[in-house]
């Protein structure tokens, strides 16, 4: 195995300016919760500016196929920035999850490339029709729960799938005689209906897909749609370990800040031993956080036989510091950290979600066990 | 020092060069492992970065990996890092930064070579986690300073040619103001070591009592009163003293319990497994940020991520070795030898599981407290404001002890 690379380059560093650059202009914490209040899916101008016009949206489909080209250490930088901004776009839903699903099946037909190619443009938002609560992992794709007909069209419900209110289209597993296979649907067709959830996550809401004879065109069947969809599941896994370290930096910095600020009793808070051994505590927790997310996203770009344990190793840890580092948030900020104004409660709801999303930590532990050979009791 | 610039830059093919000279001059099959030893250190390849004459070459310090890859590869013989660690990772820095140019000549090379061993004399009864609140006395006396005082915790003492000491020399000034730094001859009259058996039943560390002790003012490092200056040099190096090779998967105390797991089925039980698990997965998170660390300081990007290193794998040290003793049961209740022995090395994961509990609770108290290293993070990584403090301009001889 090559030693990986587990630091930022240059053009990293470069990319992660812009994007931030983007987000503190566009998407500061109260226009994230105006967002989130306005019943929309997702921020619709931000997702031009940052999708489009920057073209992250194709960050790792390739140039040929309408991307950028890049592999999943430059996605992760980008998570790691979205995840500090909690920001409502569907970076993960359709540049990762959908987009990352298209690039596994054949890209030569038509069909494929076309949608990949304007899921990379940023104007067309995809979702892959699966709960997000799905483990990524897990041997064997996520059972489906819609049927395919003869006739061409698909019909079932699936639960709890991040952006799919808002997608032009749904990736959506099914299976029928001819097997397991992945469809296109557009969600403009009246035989769907995307029921949005009230979610914990304001940021990432979910809904509930119901497809009523939907007209569907096959992408994939038996031989790769599975594969092309753990795929994408376990990238989606790898870059979202990047998301929690960037919400757990958020959280750290701003109760750095607050704690510093803030008198009480004669003093900063932030100069009482008990609490700066708690801030001190998540900043180590963010050094070994960090490089857990650096290696999954370098062991995705590099196909390395050891992504299976990186992914593992980063989602079961960077999963527990993001929510670790929310809560603590919350408690040091006091009162406050209660309040809806301040954005603390924004990121305790992301961190907590994201713990769920792609299999919680118990679960990638529990993959971790098959992975490293420490096999459970039996009986 | 001889400051960088004045010789020609060196480079990775100069060293490799001067490494395939130095085989040819000495091959290691036929060469005597000291004598080997010391033409290296003459060729400048002992520490490149330190300056020609002194072992090295002015070359930039990351290039060190490069020699000793060239020489590994040629089955050269090594000093021993772990036998001589305080050596060069304390005594060296501080000699080069402090020393005169004779004692830079005299003391460098057996250090390196491994000759001469190096112990160091700091911590005391009353002065460990607050250690400029040490109590050792030198008072001058002509030429010579004489030293009284107890030292404790100090490892390789009693095989020790020489240590690095801080004494305080005037009493009337506050605490970290009259202190002075000296190089301590472990044979002189009035210096006795005794060990200072340990929870393990070893004596790694001993008590050091200095009665009398005459040292020459000629092996002052540093001037009078500014020794804790000079021990802050001794001290960053300790805690930048973390790197050496890369530790592959498993490589820590970690790998010792999950082979234990896989070989002995009958010991397993659920809640062991939740644990073994967790900590699996948290020593490969340690190891990872190990790895990142070395990556940053090979470019040439120092991070503050030294601290985080050692309380990471104190913390993981302890939960370890406590889940291993537990994993064997009935085995669990037994221990391998309480006999007094002195180890001439540290080994955390030597021995066996019960030894390596007991010796893991020490991870977080040597080196540095885990609460200690939480306050500097605290301080200087996050910026937090300091706990205030009563002690700073206080005369040392006022202070309630």
């Amino acid at each position: 195995m090559s030693t990986p690379d587990l630091l930022y380059s240059e053009a990293e560093d470069d990319l992660r300016a812009a994007v931030r650059s983007l987000l503190t202009d566009r998407c500061p914490p109260a226009t994230v919760l105006l967002e989130a209040e306005s019943g929309r899916a997702h921020d619709i101008a931000l997702w031009g500016a940052l999708g489009a016009e920057m073209g992250t949206a194709g960050l790792m489909v390739p140039d040929k196929l309408g991307g950028q080209g890049a592999t999943a250490r430059e996605a992760a930088v980008v998570m790691e920035e979205l995840g500090r901004a909690v920001a409502p776009v569907p970076y993960l839903t359709s540049a990762v999850l959908a987009a990352g699903t298209l690039l596994g099946c054949d890209t030569d037909q038509e069909p494929v490339a076309r949608l990949l190619g304007a899921l990379a443009e940023g104007r067309t938002v995809g979702a892959l029709a699966v709960p997000l609560s799905t483990t990524a992992g897990a041997p064997g794709p996520p059972t489906a729960t819609v049927r395919a007909d003869g006739d061409g069209t698909l019909s079932g419900q699936v639960s709890g799938v991040a952006g799919a209110a808002g997608a032009d289209v749904l990736l959506v597993p099914a299976t029928g005689a001819d097997g397991y296979g992945l469809y296109a649907v557009e969600t403009a067709e009246a035989s769907v209906t995307v029921e949005p959830l009230t979610s914990l996550d304001l940021t990432r809401p979910l809904a509930a897909v119901t497809l009523t004879g939907a007209p569907a065109r096959r992408l994939a069947g038996p031989d790769r749609a599975a594969a092309a969809i753990g795929r994408a599941l376990l990238t989606g896994a790898g870059l979202l370990a990047s998301e929690q370290l960037g919400v757990a930096e958020w959280c750290l910095t701003e109760t750095v800040r607050h704690t510093k600020e803030r008198h009480q009793f004669g003093r900063p808070v932030g100069s009482f031993q008990a609490l700066k051994h708690r801030m001190a505590a998540l900043w180590l927790e963010l050094v070994s956080a960090r490089a857990t997310a650096r290696y999954a996203a370098d062991a995705l770009a590099t196909d390395s036989p050891d992504t299976p344990v990186a992914v593992a190793v980063a989602q079961a840890h960077c999963a527990e510091v993001a929510v670790r580092a929310a809560e603590e948030c919350v408690q040091l900020h006091g009162g406050i950290g209660m309040t809806w104004e301040h954005p603390a409660h924004l990121y305790l709801k992301r961190a907590k979600s994201d713990e769920i999303a792609l299999g919680t930590p118990g679960r990638h532990r529990q993959a971790l066990a098959g992975l490293v050979d420490l096999a459970a009791p039996t009986g | 020092m001889s400051a960088a610039g004045q010789h020609p830059a060196v480079d990775a093919d100069e060293l490799r060069r001067r490494v395939r000279d130095l085989l040819d001059a000495h091959p290691p099959a036929t060469t005597a492992p000291l004598d080997f030893l010391r033409a290296r250190f003459d060729a400048g390849l002992a520490w490149v970065h330190y300056p020609a004459g002194l072992g090295g070459l002015d070359a930039p310090r990351s290039l060190q990996a490069v020699v000793d890859a060239e020489l590994a590869a040629a089955g050269a013989p090594d000093n021993d890092p772990r036998r001589i660690g305080i050596g060069l990772g304390m005594a060296a820095p501080t000699i080069l930064g402090f020393g005169t140019d004779e004692q830079r000549r005299r003391l460098l090379r057996p250090l390196w070579t491994g000759e001469e061993v190096w112990c160091q004399l700091f911590s005391e009864p009353g002065a460990g986690s607050d250690l400029a609140a040490l109590a050792t006395r030198a008072v001058r006396d002509g030429d010579d300073w004489v030293v009284d005082g107890q030292k404790v915790w100090t490892s390789s003492a009693h095989i020790a040619r020489w240590a690095i000491l801080i004494a305080r020399t005037d009493p009337d000034q506050p605490k970290h103001r009259g202190i002075s730094y000296f190089i301590c001859d472990m044979t002189d009259p009035g210096v006795e070591v005794r060990p200072l058996r340990q929870i393990t039943g070893e004596a790694e560390f001993n008590e050091v009592f200095l009665t009398g002790v005459r040292i020459p003012d000629s092996r002052r490092l540093g001037e009078i009163g500014e020794g804790w200056r000079v021990a802050q040099t001794t001290l960053m190096n300790e805690r930048v003293a973390i790197g050496g090779g890369r530790v592959p998967r498993e490589g820590g105390m970690i790998g010792l319990v999950a082979d234990t797991w896989r070989e002995r089925p009958e010991l397993r039980t659920h809640d062991l497994h939740q644990r073994l698990l967790r900590l699996w997965m948290e020593s490969e998170a340690a190891r990872l940020a190990g790895e990142r660390l070395r990556q940053q300081l090979a470019v040439g990007q120092p991070g503050p991520e030294g601290s985080a290193m050692k309380l990471a794998f104190a913390r993981l040290n302890q939960h370890i070795s406590a889940l291993e003793v537990e994993l064997l049961g009935e085995e669990g209740l037994g221990y391998d030898d309480w006999t007094l022995r002195r180890p001439e090395l540290v080994d955390f994961t030597g021995r066996e599981a019960g030894y390596r509990y007991l010796r893991a609770k020490g991870n977080s108290i040597e080196g540095g407290t885990s609460e200690v290293l939480l306050n500097i993070i605290a301080e200087r990584v996050l910026g937090l404001p300091p706990e205030p403090r009563t002690d700073k301009d206080v005369p040392w001889k006022d202070l309630p002890r």
